[in-house]
């Protein structure tokens, strides 16, 4: 078998060393009514030829290369630069672990540190961790940390939080003494609902956690969010579904929140049927002690020299066992790098042309849409990347369906999440789109 | 004199470009209100395309990887990760956006749906979700199934017990999952059996979280009567899975009474580490807990595959999307490339590998617990006149990754060594060569070792400082 490299030979030398007559005298140990199942649906083996067929023949089976998409809702399109997969490809970086010994990590730990930097600038926040699974269970986390160090037990969600973040932080606190109210969205401006939030909003709450974008495409006012959490010492948690908006919209930090998490799919990430992804935190100096997941810091080795860390592990798992506030080993490290690695090659002029491009995609396609027969643009402004719009007449899924037909994947009707919402289709844009690509859209659609 | 690369802010200079990318075709009119938008990126990083390749080809040189060379890293696997894996993770044909109607995406979700019927015949448990990120992801989606159950039955119950040689990752995952956690002493041969057990097996406990091999190597051959107490108090075994390489077409989960357990993906199905992620955790669960796996679910329908969104019983959602799609598609790929022929040679010959390591340096170390080793072996620094972690630290001057250290915590000075079946025989005679010249060094010059390494890019790095005075990102104007 090409991935064992013993011979027959040196198995049976390695034998003679050890005092066995057979490898299977290691094994005595397991009970012998329970060992070597037949294991007989497992396949043969196959030979390299032989898997490169078999990962054509899944490649074939699916069908939806062919299609113009405007799919989005957490997951989104966008140009990489070659750069990013030659350099992320290398072995050095894909095949170390963790770096437990940074003296042989220095390239790892290095590019961590700056993502963690990259992120700081982008969330205009003190500190940045260097990575957690997904933005779901990035927000998941921002409540722990919240209730943590607030020692409340109350976090307020609004509505217009992508439903499978609000699922994962339900799943992740289905055991432990928090409180989760939903803060209704209003429907004219599609953002937070201020009388409902300033009504639900008390002295026990932790936290308000709101997405912006937020799942209806709109920008919210994250300043005055983040001063009615204030006003009551809660703490302000901006989500951000769609990190190629940091870069065109205000800095969180700038908005006045305690804590920015969410998705950075967008920076380097194929779509890779929905992972692995990057979840990213970013707090205020006054959490980083508090914070789950690994951290890079910068220190001096014997000579004085700059060099880099793994620091502040009292907060683990491995260290604090059930008494850890983190409990993250493998996190997302290599797409941590990947982002690292494409924000550099972006830069400022590309990351900035690129999140323009896909703002003034959605406007051109919103303007044209506006007034229409077909559809509703429901929020005509402050949106990023995404516009959302109400069927006039059918379901949405119908449009969608009948735009499927004409080679194009058009949105995703909102009735997946929530049965209530037949008419509403979330329509994605992004910088691989142009003119001629909407222009095709809104002809399909007959607006 | 070698010096570290800059920072990439460090190579920045105003005006550069990185990437050639056009700007948008249709009219420049944002429909934002400007309050709302950012005017500027404060000195984020202007380079060119080039910079960035020679920025990052530096650093690739300043880290040591499973590519380069032997990284016995105790608890990790730290196996051979299949090159053409990666370039089915990288196929256009595969990268479907997770929203993409499932009549489009069939081959993806038989990709899924094979792997779990796979994992299931390996382990012998009857369900799988591929949901987890991480080990420690999937240890606490575990500890939430086991919970939601007993709560069915009427009562969650209060406390977990765990080994004082289990992974840390254990308490903290049962902690958040609302546990209490427990901790038993393992017996004078390291292993827990019904001795061990019996005292703490109150009607309060909700389950065991049980390594097997354990973390010292070692097979927990009491494994079926330990599950048979448990289930007779009305608690559930959990393994963890982490070592499971050992196991590989040698003996089943399932079979030895375990209701619940998490594996690696990124351990023993080859996939790679990328320097700490991303993993994959994989639940699988006895017939019992099957209503209570996350959703979504791939599930096969007449010819094809469909998923199932909602499921009243389900913990619920536990991460977004699917999973760690492309970890997956590696292993899946690994397991067809192995196959049911070799799917059993992988456990002997990691077996193998790390009882020829033993037996070589049983002499020259002391070895606290001396049960059959599986598939690692773990020394202590009793004895030595250096410590384990200078020993660490001079075999990064012979150019080898250090194995675990100070890991399991009930070994002094733990050494703990996994080769898996990926070395040769030349490696690990080549391994065994340097650690008797290591400690050689350390019988007749100690210092050299405590002040090892001298040849690596950077010396030992103070610690004390990062944590005392963290710096966590660059600053203009305070580079050091």
């Amino acid at each position: 078998m090409r991935y064992l490299p013993l011979t027959d030979a040196e198995r049976e030398e390695m034998k003679q060393v050890i005092g066995i007559a057979d490898v299977r005298d290691l094994f005595t140990c397991i009970p012998s009514g329970q060992c070597r199942p037949p294991l007989g649906k497992l396949p043969k083996a196959l030979s390299e030829p032989e898997l490169t067929a078999a990962f054509r023949a899944f490649g074939r089976r699916n069908s939806f290369s062919g299609y113009l998409s405007f799919l989005g809702a957490g997951a989104y399109a966008h140009f990489i630069p070659e750069v990013v997969s030659y350099l992320s490809a290398k072995g050095e970086f894909l095949t170390p672990y963790t770096p437990y010994q940074p003296e042989v990590s220095q390239g790892s730990l290095q590019a961590i540190f700056e993502y963690q930097t990259l992120m700081t600038m982008l969330t205009g926040l003190d500190v940045a961790n260097a990575s957690l699974y997904d933005g779901a269970t990035a927000a998941a986390e921002a409540v722990l940390l919240a209730t943590r160090r607030s020692g409340r037990r109350r976090v307020l969600l609004a509505g217009s939080l992508h439903p499978e973040y609000a699922a994962v932080i339900r799943t992740y606190v289905q055991n432990l003494p928090i409180e989760l109210v939903t803060v209704a969205v209003d429907e004219a401006s599609g953002r937070v609902d201020a009388a409902d939030l300033g009504a639900k909003l008390d002295d026990a709450t932790a936290a308000v956690l709101f997405q912006s974008p937020n799942f209806l495409g709109v920008v919210e006012d994250g300043p005055a969010l983040a001063a009615a959490a204030h006003e009551r010492k809660a703490f302000a948690v901006q989500v951000v579904a769609e990190a190629m908006s940091l870069a065109f919209l205000a800095a969180p930090g700038d908005a006045g929140v305690d804590m920015a998490v969410g998705e950075a799919q967008s920076f380097g990430l194929t779509l890779g049927f929905g992972g692995p992804y990057l979840g990213f935190m970013a707090v205020r100096e006054e959490f980083m002690r508090q914070l789950p997941g690994r951290l890079v810091g910068q220190t001096r080795d014997l000579d004085g020299k700059r060099g880099y860390v793994l620091t502040l592990s009292t907060r683990e798992q491995h260290i604090k066992r059930e008494k850890a506030t983190s409990n993250i080993c493998s996190n997302e490290a290599w797409c941590a790098l990947r982002a690292g690695m494409y924000l550099a090659v972006m830069g400022r002029t590309g990351l900035t042309r690129a999140a323009r491009a896909c703002h003034l995609n959605a406007a051109y396609f919103a303007r044209a849409a506006t007034g229409t027969k077909r559809i509703r643009v429901v929020y005509e402004r402050n949106f990023f990347n995404e516009v959302l719009v109400a069927v006039k007449k059918g379901s949405a899924s119908e449009l969608a369906a009948a735009l499927r037909k004409k080679g194009i994947l058009a949105g995703v009707p909102l009735a997946w999440f929530d049965a209530g919402q037949k008419d509403r289709l979330l329509i994605a844009f992004s910088e691989v789109h142009d003119r001629a690509a909407i222009d095709r859209l809104l002809a399909a659609i007959g607006v | 004199m070698n010096t570290l690369p800059k920072l990439i802010f460090e190579l920045s200079r105003e005006g550069k470009i990185g990437v050639g990318l056009n700007e948008a075709d249709v009219p420049d009119e944002p429909a934002v209100d400007p309050a709302l938008r950012r005017r500027d990126i404060p000195d984020f990083p202007q380079v060119s395309e080039v910079e960035v390749v020679r920025h990052y080809m530096a650093l690739a040189k300043l880290n040591y990887s499973v590519d380069a060379g032997f990284y016995p890293l105790g608890s990790c696997t730290m196996k051979y990760n299949p090159k053409i894996n990666e370039k089915f993770a990288a196929a256009e044909e595969l990268q479907a956006h997770p929203y993409a109607p499932h009549d489009l995406v069939q081959g993806n979700l038989e990709i899924m749906a094979r792997l779990e019927e796979w994992l299931m015949e390996l382990t012998g448990l009857a369900g799988f979700t591929l949901a987890p990120a991480a080990g420690a992801h999937g240890e606490f989606t575990a500890m939430l199934m086991v919970r939601k159950h007993l709560q069915e039955k009427g009562d969650p119950r209060k406390v977990v017990l765990i080994p004082d040689s289990a992974h840390g990752t254990n308490p903290a995952s049962a902690h958040f999952a609302g546990y209490d956690v427990k901790e038993i002493a393992s017996s004078a041969q390291g292993t827990i059996g019904l001795a061990e057990l019996r005292p703490h097996l109150t009607p309060d406990v909700a389950a065991l979280m049980m390594t097997n091999p354990n973390t010292l190597g070692i097979f927990e051959s009491d494994i079926m009567a330990v599950a048979d107490a448990l289930h007779a108090n009305g608690s559930l075994l959990y393994m963890d899975g982490a070592n499971l390489n050992a196991l590989l077409g040698a003996v089943r989960p399932g079979d030895l009474g375990v209701d619940v357990m998490h594996i690696n993906l990124h351990k023993t199905f080859a996939t790679p580490h990328g320097g700490g992620g991303p993993g994959s955790g994989p639940v699988g669960v006895a017939e019992r807990l099957l209503p209570y796996l996350p959703v979504p679910r791939v599930r096969r329908r007449g010819e094809g595959f469909d998923v199932v969104y909602d499921d009243p019983r389900s913990i619920g959602r536990v991460k977004n999307f699917y999973g760690q799609f492309l970890v997956i598609v590696r292993a899946l790929a690994y397991l067809m490339a192995l196959g049911r022929e070799n799917v059993g040679r992988v456990a002997e010959d990691a077996v193998l590998n790390a009882n020829y390591l033993r037996k070589r340096l049983e002499g020259l170390l002391d070895l606290p617990y001396q049960g059959p080793s599986l598939h690692e072996v773990v020394f202590s620094d009793s004895g030595l006149p250096v410590k384990t972690l200078d020993i660490a630290k001079r075999l990064l001057d012979y150019g080898i990754h250090p194995f675990t250290i100070y890991f399991p915590l009930i070994v002094h000075g733990a050494m703990m060594i996994e080769p898996t079946e990926s070395e040769s025989k030349e490696t690990l005679d080549e391994f065994i060569a340097v650690m008797e010249t290591v400690l050689r060094e350390a019988r007749e010059d100690p210092e050299l070792l405590r002040q090892a390494p001298t040849r690596t890019p950077v010396r030992r790095l103070d610690e004390t400082l990062a944590a005392r005075k963290p710096v966590l990102r660059w600053r203009k104007g305070e580079s050091l």
